[in-house]
């Protein structure tokens, strides 16, 4: 494992690396090519955008099919995540070192910045720092301002809106395209220069701890050192829900022992997701959180595929009837029905994302759906 | 080898017209809103024909076949 880290360097309240300084403390862009799809494959890098697939065999298959676009997504759509606009806004050399090694190793010659419409400080440290790189460097980049919606992230919603100006999921993408997360491609600028996985995650700690906010830990790190590395939890803790909105629901005796290592998660049916880590406070209502959350992705269906708009609008309204008049039986069967009718029947991820959400909490809180009392106190997460 | 098809739905296109399911009840069937939910895997030969018709016929043309690898469990 390597001893290089992502947010080493500068205080991050510094504001973004230079490119001087950047090549100071880590030197110039490594002279790699196609071999280093081969290294990033061995390194086991995944996916840090949440589907949390495997790099390497991502660029593998891009390169077989063609790909002529790199979109290097940094929409972080994600209510709760910070972490991939705080590598753009401290790290921004990083992020492009990332992007132009993948590009050459796949054969892409033009790279889009996909970052969120409202993320200002992270775009303008992404142009500050094309602006000093090499104009060999600089040619292949433009960048496009991701929507402020949920689906943006999508990678089939980031592809179609770089090529038709339209940030919606769809079936066909136009162009044959690769979508990285922007860590994930930060971390190969540091697996170019090492040859071996960073061995470390960003986290973004929500919820109830003292100091939210991101966090660059190992992946052998637990859930309990990273809610104490957040200055612990405000109180005792009911549960954490892991890796955003399309995470799942653990008790707070099984999670505080979990690694944040991407294949351990795996293992163990979770995901790291986007790497949020979302403590729900004990005297917080489980029931209340989750009608909170599913009403939030229901609204940010993008309502093109019948099942998703219609199936999450129901879903919501179920749990929602549930959280404020209480338990009805009726209600929690329809629950389990629609959310195992609804899976993969959209376009995009959106609709399985919700549902396994969802199951995740009634399974977690099982107890909490079928004896909740009728009351208000509904506090959105 | 025999051809085995599986039935495909555009979701985006889907309007939830629901002919589809009236004209092959045996593999689709209707959600609560009126969109098709397909039986996963490949069509039997004697649908084929049913199938056939329920693409030529959908008003949206949301439909399609796609061809399988022979006995793979196809996806909704």
């Amino acid at each position: 494992m390597s001893t290089m880290r992502l947010l080493a360097g500068r205080t991050l309240s510094a504001g973004p690396e230079g490119f001087a300084e950047h090549a100071a403390r880590l030197g110039h862009l490594p002279h790699a090519g196609r071999d280093l799809t081969e290294v990033v494959v061995r390194s086991g890098l995944t996916g840090r955008g949440g589907a949390g697939f495997p790099a390497g065999l991502k660029w593998r298959a891009a390169a077989a099919r063609h790909a002529h676009v790199l979109v290097v997504n940094g929409a972080e759509g994600e209510p709760h995540s910070k972490k991939d606009r705080l590598l753009m806004s401290t790290r921004p050399h990083l992020v492009l070192d990332g992007a132009l090694l993948a590009a050459r190793a796949v054969r892409i010659n033009e790279i889009v910045l996909y970052i969120g419409e409202h993320h200002t400080i992270a775009r303008a440290a992404m142009e500050r720092a094309l602006a000093e790189r090499p104009a060999a460097d600089r040619k292949h980049f433009r960048i496009a301002a991701a929507p402020a919606r949920y689906v943006s992230g999508d990678s089939s919603a980031a592809v179609h809106l770089v090529t038709t100006g339209i940030a919606l999921p769809t079936n066909a993408p136009a162009a044959p395209a690769m979508v990285q997360n922007v860590e994930t491609l930060a971390h190969v600028a540091l697996i170019a220069r090492s040859g071996e996985d960073t061995g470390t995650v960003l986290v973004t700690m929500a919820g109830g701890v003292s100091r939210p906010g991101v966090l660059e830990v190992e992946t052998s790190s637990t859930i309990a050192d990273a809610i104490a590395l957040a200055g612990g939890a405000t109180e005792p803790p009911r549960a954490v829900l892991m890796g955003g909105y399309f995470g799942a629901w653990v008790e707070i005796g099984q999670a505080q022992g979990l690694t944040l290592d991407p294949a351990a998660l795996r293992a163990r049916g979770l995901s790291l997701g986007c790497g949020v880590v979302g403590v729900l406070p004990g005297s917080h209502c489980p029931v209340c959180e989750t009608a909170g959350i599913m009403r939030y992705l229901a609204g940010e269906s993008s309502a093109q595929c019948g099942p998703c708009f219609f199936g999450l609008r129901a879903l919501a309204e179920a749990s929602g009837r549930i959280a404020t008049q209480g338990s009805n039986s009726e209600d929690l069967q329809r629950l389990h029905r629609w959310a195992a009718e609804v899976r993969g029947r959209g376009a995009c991820k959106h609709p399985d994302g919700a549902v396994m959400f969802l199951q995740s909490a009634l399974s977690t809180f099982g107890q909490e759906f079928a004896s909740h009392p009728a009351h208000r106190a509904r506090r959105s997460a | 080898m025999s051809r085995h098809y599986e039935i495909v739905v555009d979701r985006i296109r889907c309007d939830g017209r629901g002919l589809c399911a009236e004209l092959l009840p045996e593999l689709i069937r209707l959600d609560d809103w009126g969109y098709p939910i397909i039986s996963p895997g490949p069509i039997p030969e004697h649908l084929m024909p049913l199938a056939e018709r329920a693409v030529e016929d959908c008003p949206v043309l949301a439909l399609t076949l796609r061809r399988t690898e022979q006995g793979k469990r196809a996806s909704r």
